[in-house]
């Protein structure tokens, strides 16, 4: 097998992705457990740009890394203790790895023909060089012109800033709820109840 | 095309090769004589004392997921603003509501306090 940028490339983005993934996993110390977290969905960003779909591993590095990783590192912080346990309490060791096995597995007959040698038909993914077709080159302006066309995602965008509505309002109810609801709780100062 | 990428993987490479060279240079050419005392966090002079990794106020993440609505917000901007030249007003009619619909939980959060700290 001869060794090409671009596999040496997969090579280091998966070993990124892989060897960070297992530092969350077995990381005695939380906080750092979320800073690998990063480190794994960089690699994964790199691995869209090389499955050619930059629009994605931007979208990765904007989100997943700048505010969703930010969120668990404060959801981290907001625990009491969590971060002062040096010692692993995972008990489900078997299970998670009989999991990943099967998960592995599958993902092996698919790719591979090997089910098609034991008889099973349908199962090997076939993937050529045209299957599935490379992503677009102009991905980015295809997604734009899709997002406002009533045939494709129009209705899906406008529904979409109705969750975001939603998830704004829910954040400020979580974190300070209702002033009416404080004061049945709690009756303003200088009256008598 | 992933060679598009080329410069920023190069940015990485130095980024990291900078940084590493920089900690490297000053292990190799400075003194280094450590003691527990040299080697202890530097707290203004006083002995430190507790974790440094301290339970913060809940209100952080209110502004974290405040952070993240506003930034998926940007992320669905991004493919349009490429595109709503083409589309003149229809596609400005289509963001104008997906920003309207977000503009209302945004006045609210702001009627009812949740952008001040206190």
């Amino acid at each position: 097998m001869d060794i090409t940028i671009e596999s040496l490339v997969f090579l280091i983005f998966g070993a990124l992705t892989l060897g960070a993934g297992v530092l969350v996993v077995t990381s005695r110390n939380l906080f750092h457990s979320g800073l690998y977290l990063m480190m794994s969905l960089f690699g994964v960003a790199g691995l869209f740009v090389l499955l050619a779909a930059p629009l994605l591993a931007g979208f990765q590095v904007v989100v997943y890394i700048g505010a969703i990783a930010i969120l668990i590192i404060v959801a981290i912080m907001l625990t009491p203790g969590l971060t002062q346990i040096k010692t692993l309490f995972n008990e489900q060791w078997m299970v998670n790895l009989a999991a990943a096995v099967i998960v592995f597995l599958v993902l092996v007959s698919v790719i591979t023909p090997l089910m098609d040698d034991v008889g099973v038909d349908n199962w090997n993914a076939d993937f050529t060089e045209d299957h599935p077709k490379a992503v677009a080159a102009d991905s980015m302006t295809t997604l734009g012109e899709q997002l406002v066309d009533p045939d494709y995602f129009m209705l899906p965008f406008e529904v979409a800033s109705v969750l975001l509505m939603a998830a704004m309002i829910g954040a400020v109810l979580l974190v300070n709820p209702g002033q009416a609801e404080d004061e049945s709780v709690v009756p303003p100062e200088g009256e008598e109840v | 095309m992933p060679s598009d990428f080329a410069p920023i993987s190069a940015l990485l490479i130095l980024s990291v090769a900078v940084s590493l060279i920089i900690v490297f240079i000053s292990r190799l050419l400075g003194p280094f004589h450590p003691t527990t005392r040299k080697l202890s966090p530097y707290e203004s002079g006083m002995q430190p004392f507790g974790e440094a990794i301290r339970r913060i106020p809940v209100k952080f993440y209110r502004i974290a997921v405040l952070f993240i609505l506003f930034d998926v917000e940007v992320i669905f901007f991004l493919p349009w603003a490429v595109v709503f030249r083409d589309f003149k007003l229809y596609g400005l009619a289509v963001m104008g509501v997906f920003f309207f619909v977000l503009m209302i939980g945004f006045v609210y959060e702001w009627k009812v306090g949740g952008l001040e700290w206190d």
